[in-house]
């Protein structure tokens, strides 16, 4: 196998004492599709954060193309970030700049191309993304599915490597969500970009995945392909697969105390 | 000892917060010359244009009104005493010297401090909220370059020109009450407004009115910076911002008031 293109080793990260991640390894190869599962309060944003050098964790390293971004000069960091694009789960377009300024920000900033090079590679990145029509749109004027779609363009404006998407099907209905997926899909055929999706959505992990990590109180407890995730015996995986919703601890008391009230109310005799 | 731990942590907090303002003020300072026509990162000085717009020329008209008052009260509350005096004259002294060393900087603070000081922090703030800050920290783009920058070098241009006119505004009031009073003509009180004031008062004024930009502009930021949370975490930074920036900037004219009565300036 060759060297893998992030290397997590032994992330551990605590919140005021909590311990939000613990001793977490994980290995993302080239041109795989890794889908990082887990609950809501899992960790796996907070591992998300980590790998794109928003925070830096209490121990542990993150390699990223063989470099610790903990660890680098400046100059490096901002070598590796210029490879690795972002979509945020909010899209986190600039609500001042039309979507073509958006995506073109990157390219302005960080190269010296002119700048009608700058307006063809826009377009270029907002059709492959399907948004050929819409840049001259505001944020506000996008429907939630056409701004992860822009986010998508301007993550992949300087053709970054690597490609890191925070619960790219949030809040979308199951069409645009699959349509969202099939972007994802052909991003890796067309460009050969590594890319990394942070989600809890199953049915989209399964649509894309080239291997499933899963995360669970923060401890990663599986990396497998899809294939032996989906037959896994693991009960925490299996909770994950074929929800069942826990009891509350207290329901008898719960129940009770709502019978009083409804009483007091005389809602119930 | 909880007492003193409670102490100790404000304590703690607060050169914190002083830490984390003095830190990012060399920053902006550093990252000025990019935002310079030919020499800086393109387009950025657009950016820095459309701030001083919003910073000062939208401000033009309340600072005006508020001048065109201040000035006016000035007058009326130093004519009652003056009047007793004989001294009615004066009242050109006290306007055109309390404008220019004082009033002017510091009216003008108050009024971009309220305007601009609380948009700097409830836009910077909604960046955060959503996400636009880590975007740009993601694309290797520095927020302080990109956010904070454009909006120092617009304040440090914009307020010492709204301070000026403030000075000429809260002056004019006073040729108002004059002529109303006396009769004055515009051109003899001109005379005296010169005669009274000296270039080291307008300076000093100015001395004030950069450093007062420069505390709105940092403050403003900083409570943008730091929210966490949800929308509001906004409210509450743009509330912080003004209110902190007005202590400070209070702070700061009572510094340079002394410097400059203890140096000679202010005599």
């Amino acid at each position: 196998m060759t060297e893998p293109i992030i290397s997590i080793r032994d992330l551990s990260v605590a919140y005021d004492g909590h311990q939000v991640l613990d001793r977490v390894n994980l290995d993302i190869q080239r041109n795989e599709i890794m889908v990082l599962l887990g609950g809501s309060g899992s960790g796996k944003s907070t591992t998300l954060r980590h790998i794109i050098g928003l925070e830096r964790p209490d121990s542990g390293t993150i390699l990223v193309r063989g470099v610790d971004i903990n660890r680098c000069s400046a100059t490096e960091l901002r070598k590796i970030r210029r490879s690795v694009g972002v979509a945020f789960q909010d899209a986190a377009l600039f609500n001042s700049l039309s979507t073509d300024e958006n995506v073109g920000l990157p390219m302005r900033e960080l190269t010296e191309l002119a700048e009608p090079v700058i307006e063809i590679m826009i377009y270029m990145k907002l059709a492959v993304v399907g948004l050929g029509g819409a840049g001259k749109l505001l944020p506000y004027e996008l429907s939630g599915g056409m701004k992860k779609r822009a986010a998508v363009a301007r993550a992949i404006a300087l053709d970054p490597e690597i490609l890191v998407f925070d619960e790219p099907s949030a809040g979308l209905d199951p069409i645009v969500s699959a349509e969202l997926d099939e972007l994802i899909l052909l991003l890796k055929r067309v460009f050969q970009m590594t890319i990394l999706v942070v989600t809890h959505e199953i049915a989209s992990a399964f649509r894309i995945a080239d291997r499933i990590a899963m995360l669970d109180n923060g401890s990663l407890i599986a990396v497998e392909n899809k294939d032996s995730f989906k037959a896994s015996t693991d009960p925490r995986i299996r909770q994950f697969l074929d929800p069942v919703p826990k009891s509350l601890p207290e329901s008898a008391a719960v129940l009770d105390h709502l019978r009083e009230l409804a009483g007091l109310t005389g809602a119930v005799r | 000892m909880n007492a003193f731990e409670d102490l100790g942590s404000v304590v703690i907090q607060q050169f914190a917060y002083v830490g984390g303002l003095t830190g990012q003020f060399w920053s902006g300072v550093l990252a000025l010359p990019r935002m310079f026509p030919i020499m800086g990162k393109r387009g950025r000085w657009q950016s820095a244009l459309r701030q001083m717009a919003a910073i000062g020329v939208a401000a033009l008209p309340m600072i005006g009104i508020m001048a065109l008052c201040a000035g006016f009260i000035l007058a009326l509350q130093g004519a009652a005493e003056l009047r007793r005096f004989g001294a009615l004259r004066y009242v050109i002294d006290l306007v055109a010297i309390g404008f220019t060393r004082e009033l002017g900087p510091l009216l003008t603070a108050i009024v971009v401090s309220g305007r601009s000081g609380s948009a700097f922090s409830a836009e910077i703030g909604t960046m955060m909220v959503t996400n636009e800050i880590d975007a740009l920290r993601t694309m290797a783009l520095d927020p302080i370059e990109f956010v904070l920058a454009p909006k120092f070098l617009a304040a440090l241009i914009m307020v010492p020109c709204l301070t000026i006119m403030c000075n000429v505004f809260g002056i004019a009031a006073g040729a108002g009450f004059m002529y109303l009073s006396t009769k004055m003509n515009l051109v003899v009180y001109i005379r005296y407004v010169f005669d009274s004031i000296v270039l080291r008062d307008v300076f000093s004024g100015l001395v004030k009115s950069l450093a007062f930009a420069t505390i709105i502009v940092h403050v403003g930021c900083r409570e943008g910076f730091k929210v966490q949370g949800g929308p509001e975490a906004v409210g509450r930074a743009t509330t912080s911002a003004v209110v902190k920036s007005t202590f400070l900037v209070i702070l700061a004219d009572l510094f340079f008031t002394v410097i400059f009565y203890l140096s000679g300036w202010s005599g």
